[in-house]
């Protein structure tokens, strides 16, 4: 019980991935104008990383493993996450169009993003077990979806807030992300 | 075969080769079983319609519209950016016949600008008129009036709102036509009016005259006498408002002349 806690709470508030590591920083920016499309990409975030946990832990354990070929694991797993969501996306678009309305546009987006490909490479360096590695990609993408909301409902005060010309824009933008990522920096220690 | 001894380049190159075929395979097959039949043209109706996802048409952007119109045979004269260009086109692809609808443009019914509508008290907090509005009723002393925030400037998608001097005015042959500032207005002053009408009541106050003359040097008093020069409901008394019908066709200067306080205005 106590391992499962340290994980989340380690992956969503004190290793963030966004705002500690600085993984994924590209969504991030990109779409966190508006409250209604960050959290369409929390959506996807959440289920892309958390299915990507699992799908690259059987690869690595199953296929590369075996054949002594871990140092491909790069290569390997961004082939199989891109290929994984767009079955994914086929599939939902088929079976599940309201959620693929919802979640649609922001999949391809999400797919081979370095938070993506970097939860299944530490998943592989910390030696979790199969529900380790799927718990502790769902925990990165929580705190993932927490820094964008955060920093979405940020920037949508600061857009109202008339900065001085030569901060509007992406540069008070980057130095909110900044004193965010100081904020967060307050979680170092909760978890050793 | 001992996986020890085959060669490490050609043993990767087949694994990851293999974990691509398969990938490969598995996405041509869910392509070939899984596939969406969407009809061909949505996408065409679409290329027709100008992409400006303005949300005028009350779709959710073009191809929302397009959608609408081959699947649900929606208007297809709903389209106020593309005006009879694109309702030409559709007509033609669809192979229907369809009345333009006029051409529409936004007005702001306020003629008060910071000269003109003196403020009650400095207002300091976010550029936005439905904070401005929340604070106390709005800054200026009229209750009706633009307040000059410009949320509705914000929003407008082809720039056509200008703030001058406290006020928000649209440029005609800017506007696309989509509405979107209509709603963004706190007050409601803004209205969509077909783009042939020029004679216009620029106030929306609903205070009696002498409330509306210690607000605002151009607000309407309720003097009644445009009402009385356009005799056949053009301009009519809404209370202590002069309206203009824009469904009436009206172009009579005497009524700007005639207006005592200027609010009646040729734009």
């Amino acid at each position: 019980m106590t391992s499962i806690l340290l994980i989340v709470i380690g992956a969503a508030l004190v290793n963030n991935f966004v705002l500690t590591r600085f993984l994924g920083i590209c969504p991030f920016l990109g779409v966190s104008k508006k409250l209604p499309t960050a959290l369409g990409m929390c959506g996807a975030v959440i289920f892309v990383m958390t299915s990507a946990s699992a799908v690259t832990f059987a690869l690595q354990r199953g296929v590369l493993d075996p054949l002594g070929i871990g140092y491909m694991q790069t290569i390997a797993f961004i082939l199989v996450i891109a290929s994984f969501v767009q079955l994914v996306d086929i599939a939902m678009k088929k079976f599940a169009p309201a959620l693929h309305g919802a979640l649609g546009i922001f999949l391809p987006l999400i797919t081979t993003n370095c938070a993506v490909l970097g939860v299944s490479v530490l998943n592989v360096q910390s030696g979790h077990g199969f529900g380790k590695a799927v718990l502790y990609g769902f925990s990165a993408a929580v705190g993932f979806a927490l820094a964008l909301l955060v920093f979405t409902g940020l920037r949508e005060k600061i857009d109202r807030a008339n900065p001085p010309r030569c901060f509007q824009g992406v540069a008070i933008a980057l130095v909110t992300a900044g004193l965010l990522s100081l904020a967060f920096m307050g979680f170092a220690g909760l978890v050793k | 075969m001992d996986i020890a001894n085959v060669n490490p380049v050609a043993l990767t190159a087949l694994a990851i080769g293999l974990i691509g075929l398969v990938c490969g395979a598995a996405l041509a097959l869910a392509a070939r079983f899984l596939a969406v039949h969407e009809d061909p043209r949505i996408g065409q109706v679409a290329d027709i319609l100008p992409g400006a996802n303005c949300g005028g048409c009350a779709y959710a952007g073009c191809a929302d519209y397009a959608k609408a119109i081959v699947l649900n045979d929606a208007a297809i004269n709903l389209c106020a950016p593309g005006g009879q260009e694109v309702l030409d086109k559709l007509c033609a692809f669809l192979g229907k016949t369809a009345e333009a609808a006029e051409k529409k443009t936004a007005i702001v019914l306020c003629g008060g600008d910071s000269g003109k509508a003196p403020r009650r008290f400095a207002y300091n907090g976010v550029a936005d008129c439905a904070a401005a509005q929340a604070v106390h009723g709005g800054d200026k002393r009229c209750g009706y009036g633009c307040l000059g925030y410009g949320s509705c400037a914000r929003i407008c998608p082809a720039g056509a709102i200008e703030i001058a001097n406290g006020l928000a005015k649209v440029h005609k042959n800017l506007c696309i036509g989509c509405g979107a500032c209509v709603k963004a207005c706190p007050r409601t002053l803004i209205q969509m009016i077909p783009v042939s009408r020029t004679i216009h009541v620029l106030c929306r106050s609903r205070d009696k005259g002498p409330v509306v003359k210690k607000a605002c040097s151009v607000g309407c008093i309720g003097c009644t006498r445009c009402a009385k020069i356009a005799d056949d409901g053009q301009i009519a008394m809404d209370g202590p408002l002069a309206v203009v019908d824009y469904a009436k066709p009206f172009d009579n200067e005497e009524a700007v002349e005639k207006c005592p306080t200027h609010c009646i205005v040729r734009a």
